[in-house]
């Protein structure tokens, strides 16, 4: 079911699905993926007003079984994992023993039916096999720890909008759809084993469901069909794109590289240095977060909403209002919620101040623009 | 001026240009249905200015979509002679009617003989149908 027909990309498990429905697909992160449906400023907005559907299966779930589990996984993760219940999604990077990010995931304990317990780490889809080759030597400390990538027999979907809670409750059992922001569980859809998770990529509220393969066209034609009523659109990648950007989430390969640390690229809460030792645990000691919030490279994340029409993208130079070189973009578009370009950048910690006023250069023109708030998009 | 699609000639980078035998070496230049369905959500459009020398192959403007920015080619050389500026105010007005209302610029040719070298529409319907 998802061998690749041509060229080097893997197929999900949804792939005929998209391409009977519209999808105009192209290669990511390893995988042939929709990158749109109907259109990314429909799709974005059906995601704000209503519910979205996307297909991610292309991310890397990989799950660790065995008592020392845990311990392996706080040795790998910025994130303490020593003391997770079941039931609990952690946000966390992965890091170098420089302290560069090496990939930001999700690790969430979970409790099978049977009552086993086990961990799911979600990484990105580009960082997968780096990560799962970083992986051996540590794998190789702990033999009791049972590795499996469960990437290819299992599929992954995300619902997420205003309207996610009410369309799940026709789909999952209440246990599940009154879970707490960040939390998962093992349950099931029409009797079909479904994870569980209260996350997203969005900026809205909804959930993230993990199901086998073989399952996962099934379940997929029962969210619309529960979501019909609503307006429910299924979402591609272009528009997953214009929605983490609003909602000011970092994008590996963006915000997020080897040459980042977690301080600079703002995400300190992810890092829990107290009592624990980790793979760079000790670099980023040594990598306090300023004053200012800058990082120790002492640029800082921002947010800029820049004037006109054209979106400063991602490698657009920032500059001083006096024509100083001060930054980089790393991601922008043009906003449809605000109907105004948006980016993120790298920019020097003297100018990240919410309200400075500095220029973008698009491609030779320079733009006005002005540090803002992240996120730029916070659901009321 | 009623433009339609079966009288152009095109380029694979998506532009169109219409040049009849009595409009005196001046050629109307566009881009096709099938380039503004695929850029999707049109935002921002750059067009060139009346007096500008441009070189077939040469870019004469832009057309920005959410995801990302185009480029638009010149067909063939020659002066621009007349912008269609009102439509950067209207893109609507592109995706309804990429071939009449959404005309970019026109264009003195200085060598018409470079307009044999593009494709008819059979040739162009087959390459966006092979293109997916």
């Amino acid at each position: 079911m998802n061998t690749p027909q041509s060229g080097t990309n893997l197929f999900t498990p949804l792939h005929a699905w998209h391409l009977q429905n519209g999808g105009k697909m192209a290669p990511f992160g390893g995988y042939e993926m929709p990158i749109q449906y109907s259109g990314i400023v429909a799709e974005h907005t059906a995601t704000r007003t209503a519910m979205g559907v996307f297909d991610i299966s292309h991310m890397g779930r990989l799950r660790f079984d065995g008592p020392r589990a845990d311990q392996l996984l706080d040795h790998l993760l910025t994130r303490r994992v020593l003391d997770m219940q079941p039931g609990q999604v952690r946000y966390s990077l992965v890091c170098n023993e420089e302290g560069g990010i090496l990939d930001d995931v999700l690790v969430s304990c979970l409790e099978s039916p049977s009552g086993k317990i086990y961990f799911l780490l979600v990484v990105n889809a580009s960082n997968k096999e780096k990560i799962v080759h970083w992986l051996q030597p540590h794998l190789a400390d702990f033999p009791d720890v049972e590795f499996h990538d469960v990437t290819e027999s299992t599929a992954m979907i995300a619902v997420q909008g205003p309207r996610a809670v009410q369309v799940c409750e026709r789909l999952l059992p209440p246990a599940a759809t009154k879970l707490g922001y960040y939390r998962a569980k093992v349950t099931e859809q029409m009797s079909k084993p479904c994870i569980v998770s209260r996350t997203g990529y969005t900026g809205e509220d909804g959930f993230e469901l993990i199901v086998r393969s073989e399952d996962a066209v099934r379940v997929w034609e029962n969210i619309f069909l529960a979501g019909r009523e609503h307006g429910v659109l299924p979402v591609g990648l272009g528009a997953r794109d214009t929605l983490r950007l609003e909602a000011g989430m970092p994008l590996y390969g963006h915000e997020l590289s080897e040459q980042i640390d977690p301080y600079t690229a703002g995400l300190s809460f992810a890092v829990n240095l107290k009592d624990r030792s980790f793979v760079g645990s000790r670099a980023l000691a040594g990598k306090s977060s300023g004053a200012s919030g800058a990082g120790p490279s002492g640029v800082k994340r921002v947010g800029l909403k820049v004037e006109g029409r054209r979106a400063a993208r991602e490698q657009s130079a920032c500059y001083s209002t006096d024509g100083q070189a001060i930054g980089t973009v790393t991601s922008g578009t043009f906003s449809p919620t605000f109907n105004q370009p948006i980016s993120m950048a790298y920019v020097n910690a003297d100018a990240a101040n919410v309200g400075h006023r500095i220029e973008v250069d698009i491609r030779g023109t320079r733009a006005p623009a002005t540090v803002v708030e992240l996120p730029f998009y916070k659901r009321s | 001026m009623s433009i339609q699609p079966e009288q152009l000639k095109y380029c694979d980078s998506h532009e169109w240009v219409y040049a009849p035998a009595d409009a005196n070496g001046v050629a109307t230049v566009g881009i096709s249905a099938f380039a503004v369905a695929e850029l999707n959500d049109l935002v921002f459009m750059a067009l060139p200015s009346v007096g500008q020398k441009l070189a077939a192959g040469q870019e004469f403007g832009e057309v920005e979509s959410v995801k990302a920015v185009s480029p638009m080619y010149s067909p063939v050389s020659g002066e621009v002679t007349e912008v269609n500026s009102g439509l950067v105010d209207r893109l609507d007005q592109l995706n309804a009617d990429p071939y009449d209302q959404g005309w970019m610029m026109k264009i003195k040719m200085s060598d018409p003989s470079e307009i044999a070298k593009l494709m008819d529409y059979q040739a162009y319907q087959k390459m966006i149908s092979q293109h997916g």
